[in-house]
């Protein structure tokens, strides 16, 4: 590790072939040391070179996915501790648990909440990805059941979670096609465990009660053969659990340690018998830096706040969210509503569709591509200007949906208006709305 | 290979402001770690929670929140009184909101007899935040100045428009300034110069980055704040060293989330339970980027988030 995209370069064939996704070698050779490429993609690097390699270009914290279809969970494949350096990758994912214990209309209901809890926001569909399914009867019968159940009544990506091989057995056979999660490893079922894993080729979790004895183990896993592991540092007090997170990242990405450069799985169901204070714990571990996050239960009051968090931790900060143009209803507007124009920029977006809502005045949000700019960055960009926004009103389709010829503009660009009119032509007016979205309510319920 | 703790190194502290006077003053920065990194640093004083306070009832709370608070909305006095006791409050945040020409434009005068009333019947640390408008904010919060000479407030937010009229007025009459720019580190730094160049001492300054809401842009908030503490602890940045308040609540509050009733919103589950954990998430965010005081509403966020500064910081 810690090799230079140069260094990798001179080790490479230099024959730009492209073969590889890129233009150059050294374009690859950079992607390499940023560990966004893989060195499997070179068809012609020799065998000598890649034994060099193999190591120097692996990403410092593996990548791996659980589950499989459509709901297939990626964690792992950070390579920063703070999101502004560059960006977080892969959301850790939500867990619910269910335990071969429980009465059946609990597991019934706890189903029913991870089918059905959904929420739509900037086009994506913000959902749990896991369950994770706990032997508590010690009976590998039960336990084989109740994985059977979750895998053909969800598409969760599953934790198998016994003390238990044969139990664990059982359960990874009965799901193997859905790559589980297999937990977990220590120091007594190492082997027994690891063969398990590479059979079927499912992640393992490596559990131990502090970092060293981690790294230990994850090194002997790594010996027999074993790519896929997350990591469970036992601590289970707020102060212990988050420390761990933060040296685990640290030893990874500063000292390249590549023992502990797996993704890591918190437990914050087990830190406390109340749901709110472990909604609170789980948001910790959402910023810094779980890569599966399991929650006792889940109710939408406690999993909506952390799913909104998480899209914010890992948006990208190099790229603003951007809604899709078009004409977006708030509330249930008719022929008479007012027509309000704004930018793409999804906060730009949220604030204004929340200020319209709160007027409970409905009205025709037209939302324009301004590649993700706000108001005034998007006008000082030449962006969101009078004959852009004219073009955009008119091919829009507004106009059907209304009898009337007028349109809203931001306040903050109130020098636009003259050059829209002109654009929109006679039939138009252009009205200046306020300039901060926090007085629309106002506005528009003063009748316009 | 061993297991060696990778360790970072910090160069620089967080400068201590003490808030308010007599025994229920309050200290907070001196932090010489990233927040919360108690395992390589110190955090001599926990982060603190100021309880909100209105100048004229709330028109837009949602039931959930304007439950606790319903006897004492029209009467700031009681108001705070109530957030001290029964509720703990250990700073009290008077928002002047009724100041703001876009409402209610009450006048500075008025703005500073309720700001004096409310810091004469409480003991414990006051901050006095105007309405936002920064001409406005500059009459009403010199007036609050000087109307409240050797009350040590904690006054803001003050901007670049109108940090010379505060910042004067907070010099002369012994309170500490709220120095606020709009989420951009640089703009944060220029402030502060300009503040110790007007002769604001740094034991009289904090910071306020501004404050996204949970889903409304906190992830800037969230960057900038640990850019921040980065440039003050790591990179010798002497003008970042300043302890960050955040103020919260009000942008919580005003999402269509922490307001939707159960029958417009079935799926976001119960509406108490989710407007309080909305708050307290967003609180845990900012605590977790470097904030020192966090101004809050409501009584059951408060709690939780105390509970969770008290599990960070157990030994």
């Amino acid at each position: 590790m810690g090799l230079t995209g140069i260094q990798i370069f001179k080790l490479l064939p230099k024959t730009n072939c492209k073969e590889c996704g890129v233009p150059t070698c050294l374009a690859f050779a950079m992607n390499l040391a940023a560990g966004k490429a893989e060195l499997a993609s070179c068809p012609y690097v020799s065998e000598e070179t890649k034994a060099q390699l193999s190591e120097a270009s692996a990403p410092p914290i593996r990548p791996l996915a659980i589950g499989s279809g459509e709901n297939v969970l990626k964690i792992g494949g950070e390579t920063v501790q703070f999101r502004h350096e560059k960006t977080f990758v892969n959301k850790p994912g939500f867990a619910i648990l269910v335990s071969d214990a429980m009465p059946e209309a609990e597991i019934e209901n706890r189903l029913k909440r991870f089918n059905g809890l959904r929420y739509d926001r900037v086009g994506l569909t913000l959902r749990p990805e896991l369950i994770a399914i706990k032997n508590e009867s010690g009976d590998p019968v039960k336990f084989e059941a109740l994985v059977k159940k979750v895998k053909s009544e969800t598409d969760a990506a599953m934790i198998l979670m016994s003390e238990k091989i044969e139990a664990l057995t059982a359960g990874v056979k009965a799901s193997s096609d859905r790559v589980p999660l297999i937990y977990s490893v220590n120091e007594g079922n190492l082997e027994t465990l690891a063969g398990l894993a590479l059979e079927y080729k499912c992640p393992l979790t490596v559990k131990a009660d502090n970092l060293e004895a981690l790294s230990g183990l994850a090194e002997k896993l790594m010996a027999a053969g074993l790519k896929d592991l997350v990591l469970d540092p036992g601590y289970r007090t707020l102060r212990r659990a988050f420390e761990d997170q933060i040296l685990i990242r640290r030893a990874a990405l500063l000292h390249q340690n590549r023992s502990l450069g797996f993704p890591t799985i918190t437990f914050p169901c087990e830190m406390t018998n109340d749901p709110m204070k472990e909604a609170l714990i789980a948001a910790t571990f959402v910023a810094k830096y779980a890569g599966i996050i399991v929650l006792s239960d889940f109710r939408g009051e406690t999993l909506f706040p952390l799913l909104v968090e998480r899209l914010n931790i890992y948006t990208d900060p190099q790229r603003p969210m951007m809604m899709q143009e078009g004409i977006y209803p708030i509330g249930n507007p008719g022929e008479d509503s007012p027509i309000l124009v704004t930018v793409n920029f999804s906060l730009t977006y949220f604030i204004v569709s929340g200020e319209i809502e709160a007027s409970r005045v409905s009205c025709w949000l037209l939302v324009m591509d301004t590649e993700g700019l706000s108001v005034l960055t998007a006008w000082a960009a030449g962006k969101f200007v009078g004959d852009a926004i004219g073009t955009f009103i008119k091919k829009s389709g507004i106009a059907d949906k209304v009898k009337h010829r007028q349109v809203v503009i931001p306040g903050a660009v109130a020098v636009i208006s003259g050059d829209l009119e002109e654009e929109l032509g006679p039939d138009w007016k252009v009205q200046i709305g306020p300039r901060e979205a926090a007085h629309l309510p106002a506005f528009l319920k003063m009748g316009n | 290979m061993p297991f060696e703790i990778p360790r970072i190194t910090y160069t620089g502290t967080i400068k201590k402001v003490t808030l308010g006077k007599g025994p229920k003053a309050v200290t907070i920065g001196g932090e010489t770690s990233y927040p919360l990194y108690l395992f390589e640093g110190e955090m001599p004083h926990p982060p603190r929670i100021a309880m909100e306070v209105y100048d004229a009832p709330p028109e837009d709370w949602p039931e959930t929140v304007l439950e606790p608070f319903r006897d004492v909305v029209h009467d700031p006095v009681a108001w705070a009184k109530k957030c001290i006791e029964p509720f703990g409050a250990e700073l009290i945040a008077l928002q002047l909101v009724s100041t703001d020409p876009n409402g209610l434009n009450r006048t500075a005068e008025e703005a500073a007899e309720t700001a004096k009333k409310v810091a004469a019947s409480i003991d414990v640390p006051l901050i006095i935040w105007g309405s936002g408008n920064a001409d406005k904010d500059g009459d009403v919060l010199r007036k609050v100045a000087e109307v409240c000479d050797g009350m040590n407030l904690i006054i803001g937010p003050i901007v670049e428009g109108n940090y010379k009229q505060v910042g004067a007025g907070a010099i002369g009459y012994g309170h500490t300034v709220i120095a606020s720019s709009p989420i951009d580190i640089n703009l944060a730094k220029q402030l502060n110069i300009l503040l110790g160049n007007l002769g604001i001492p740094d034991s009289r300054i904090i910071v306020d980055p501004t404050t996204g809401g949970l889903g409304y842009g906190i992830e800037y908030t969230y960057s900038v704040m640990e850019r921040d503490r980065m440039a003050a602890l790591t990179q010798q940045d002497e003008r970042l060293q300043f302890p960050i308040i955040c103020n919260m609540a009000k942008e919580v509050w005003k999402t269509k989330e922490a307001k939707a009733s159960d029958e417009e919103a079935p799926d976001l589950g119960n509406p108490q339970k989710r407007g309080v954990l909305m708050e307290a998430v967003t609180a845990v965010i900012l605590l977790l980027a470097g904030a020192d005081i966090l101004v809050m509403r409501h009584p059951e966020a408060i709690q939780l988030v105390r509970e969770m500064i008290s599990d960070f910081m157990a030994k």
